[in-house]
């Protein structure tokens, strides 16, 4: 089955003319992923690509059908553009923008309860289901078919995880960029969630990373509902505390956000946790060989 | 972003909070001009000489001193200004003071006794709202408070949709022990904070302490203010309060080439793309056996110019022994990054640490060709395990 995105996702791009936005529609559309238009305000009527621009995401919902967006708009218009999407009655709503101020996602949380939609990110590299529909920034060609499931608060680490696993001769079902921002749409615990529930999923990979007590939820989670084997990796071992490492989430306050207390809680719970960001493939086959 | 306590004071007085009075100095001649203006201002007998610098602590590292007299603020002064400040929070090395507050005692006798408390605004990241949290212990370390007494530690969650309630305010002011005139006061000073701290688009406040004065009134004797940077295109002018003294020289060269640089202790430099990758190299840096010299994501383009201005910024570091440079190329060709470090090599001159190339995604192995035919010192790899033994092997 997969989760959140599959071929027949009909997806839209906000902030489609955008040089960004431009971009990664066309790599999107060369993966395979059902793009039906864009949106940019003031360009409505118009073609770009070769798909109809519209000059709101209501108007592209009511021509297209779309269920998914992808959110390319500057950080300041960013919190707009996903109320935006909700407001339209859109599904999924992908934000890759880096950089929004935690005020306006303050906002946007509250915007979204009750609303049906599913926000992933922001500050996220988007999700993608191997070899069916890329609703983000990854590169497609490192996502081999298979039936590992990944959720990852960071881009390339994402990436990395999933081409370790390709070089076992596994694969992956879906991979979910949740992103590094202090506020985030959908959390590990919820991503975790939907993998454990998914029949074509049987591990999951989990990445997180110093900062906020996302991980340990997971983990309690996973201790108590889950269903099938978790590998996970925590980066940060090595971080000083009070300095933010790039991601604005990505801080050590307290003794809880600790990459060594997130890690400590993990195994606790069963997960299969790797010190070394190397050994992500190995373990994972090491665990399927075991479940095998 | 952090700023000064007295800029930080001078945010929170603009939106109506009541602070301990100052006026900052940067020698003990402008001190003692600062003394007599304060004391015409507020009638303050005593002066408290306070170091600015951004790192908490001050107090136990002798940068916060009670002045009885004006001669003793410059002798104070003297003594701080210019002084290497070293607290738990600065590391080691300290801070160089440029800059005192000279600040009114508001401890002055009266018919009340006073009273500490503690008050910080900040997001709860579980729930994604802002809380105020508070105590009345006040004046000592909220986690040491934390670890002690927890159930003195109160919590207000504010609803984003309506703001921060009176009644909320006025829970704060009863659950703190405030009573009469001392009420009234905490109430406005509650909602004021949260106006200011809402108003900045700030990402913490911390008051510790606030205090209620023998005349009860309630006042924020100390402040740290933190700025989202995402939300500073909003506030110019709280742009303006950026200190470049309180940051590392190489972390602001890092930021003219749009670097995400952090440096650190350690003697392997790391350059790397992407935030969460960076952070898992150093951690396979300490596994193999070394310490991360810093922190570095060059970001979603790593060309030429970058990679150069990167090895120049690890470069500058004398700790560093060895640098190991990791790319996971996705949209950027590994062969165009292996070509860009070529050239950045050239460009250097003389390097004389060991360089470790990891390149890893689209044409990786045309990548690690160019790096191995171009006859530099570089080692290359392209899994991470390997990266990992060529960390040991060189150290």
């Amino acid at each position: 089955m997969s989760v959140l995105v599959n071929k027949d996702s009909k997806v839209i791009v906000q902030g489609f003319t955008g040089k960004e936005g431009t971009f990664h529609a066309e790599q999107m559309i060369a993966y395979g992923t059902k793009v039906v238009g864009g949106i940019t305000p003031g360009k409505g009527g118009s073609l770009h690509l070769d798909l109809p621009v519209f000059n709101t995401v209501e108007d592209a919902v009511i021509k297209t059908g779309a269920d998914v967006s992808i959110i390319f708009v500057p950080p300041a218009f960013a919190a707009d553009a996903i109320m935006e999407a909700a407001n339209a009655g859109i599904k999924l709503i992908v934000c890759i923008t880096e950089g929004i101020p935690v005020a306006d996602m303050v906002n946007v949380k509250e915007y979204l309860k009750g609303t049906g939609s599913r926000l992933i990110g922001p500050n996220c590299p988007g999700v993608i289901t191997a070899e069916q529909c890329k609703v983000g920034i990854m590169p497609g060609f490192v996502f081999k078919k298979g039936r590992i499931g990944i959720v990852s608060k960071s881009g390339t680490l994402t990436y990395e995880a999933a081409d370790q696993v390709a070089k076992v001769g596994l694969g992956v079902t879906t991979a979910i960029g949740i992103g590094g921002d202090p506020i985030i749409g959908t959390t590990t615990r919820e991503a975790v969630q939907l993998l454990m529930e998914d029949e074509e999923t049987d591990a999951i990979v989990m990445i997180g990373e110093i900062g906020g007590g996302m991980e340990a939820e997971a983990a309690r989670w996973i201790k108590e509902f889950g269903t099938k084997p978790v590998i996970g990796f925590i980066a940060g071992q090595t971080a000083p505390a009070g300095r933010r490492m790039g991601h604005a989430g990505a801080i050590v306050g307290g003794a809880d956000d600790t990459a060594a207390a997130k890690m400590r809680i993990m195994s606790e719970c069963g997960i299969h946790v790797v010190a070394s960001p190397a050994d992500i493939g190995i373990t994972v086959a090491k665990v399927m060989s075991v479940v095998a | 972003m952090n700023i000064h306590e007295f800029q930080g004071k001078q945010i929170l007085k603009s939106f109506g909070v009541g602070i301990q009075e100052g006026i900052t100095a940067d020698t003990p001649e402008a001190a003692v001009e600062a003394a007599k203006q304060l004391q015409a201002q507020t009638g303050t007998e005593w002066f408290v000489v306070k170091a600015q610098i951004h790192a908490g602590g001050r107090g136990k590292g002798g940068g916060v001193k009670l002045a009885k007299s004006i001669e003793d603020v410059k002798t104070i002064s003297g003594n701080i200004l210019g002084m290497t400040l070293v607290t738990p929070q600065t590391g080691p090395q300290g801070r160089f003071v440029h800059k005192v507050l000279i600040a009114q005692d508001v401890y002055y006798p009266g018919p009340n006794p006073t009273k500490e408390f503690y008050m910080s605004v900040l997001l709860d990241r579980s729930s994604g709202r802002n809380i105020i949290m508070y105590s009345t212990e006040g004046g000592m370390d909220i986690e040491e408070v934390a670890a002690t007494h927890p159930d003195k530690i109160f919590k207000e969650t504010v609803d984003p949709a309506v703001g921060l309630q009176g009644f909320q305010a006025r829970r704060i002011a009863f659950n703190l022990g405030c009573s009469g005139e001392a009420f009234k006061s905490m109430v406005k000073f509650v909602t004021a904070l949260y106006k200011a701290y809402d108003g900045t688009d700030s990402s913490m406040f911390e008051i510790n302490p606030v205090l209620k004065t023998s005349d009860d009134k309630i006042i924020a004797v100390d402040a740290k203010v933190n700025l989202d940077d995402n939300a500073l295109y909003r506030h110019p002018d709280y742009e303006a309060m950026r200190d470049l003294n309180e940051e590392d020289e190489l972390e602001i060269e890092a930021k003219k080439h749009n670097l995400n640089y952090i440096r650190l202790e350690g003697n392997v430099g790391c350059m790397v793309n992407g935030a969460g990758l960076a952070m898992a190299t150093m951690d396979m840096i300490k596994l193999a056996g070394g310490e991360p010299a810093n922190f570095l994501d060059v970001g979603g383009t790593a060309n030429a110019v970058t990679v150069e201005a990167g090895f120049r910024i690890i470069l500058a570091d004398p700790n560093v022994k060895a640098i190991l440079v990791n790319i996971f190329g996705g949209i950027v060709r590994c062969d165009r990054v292996a070509n860009g470090i070529v050239e950045a090599y050239k460009n250097l001159g003389n390097v004389n640490v060991p360089i470790i190339v990891r390149l890893q995604g689209t044409n990786a192995e045309e990548a690690k060709k160019i790096i191995t035919d171009s006859g530099l010192k570089v080692f290359s790899a392209t899994l991470l395990s390997e990266a990992a033994d060529l960390v040991k092997k060189v150290l």
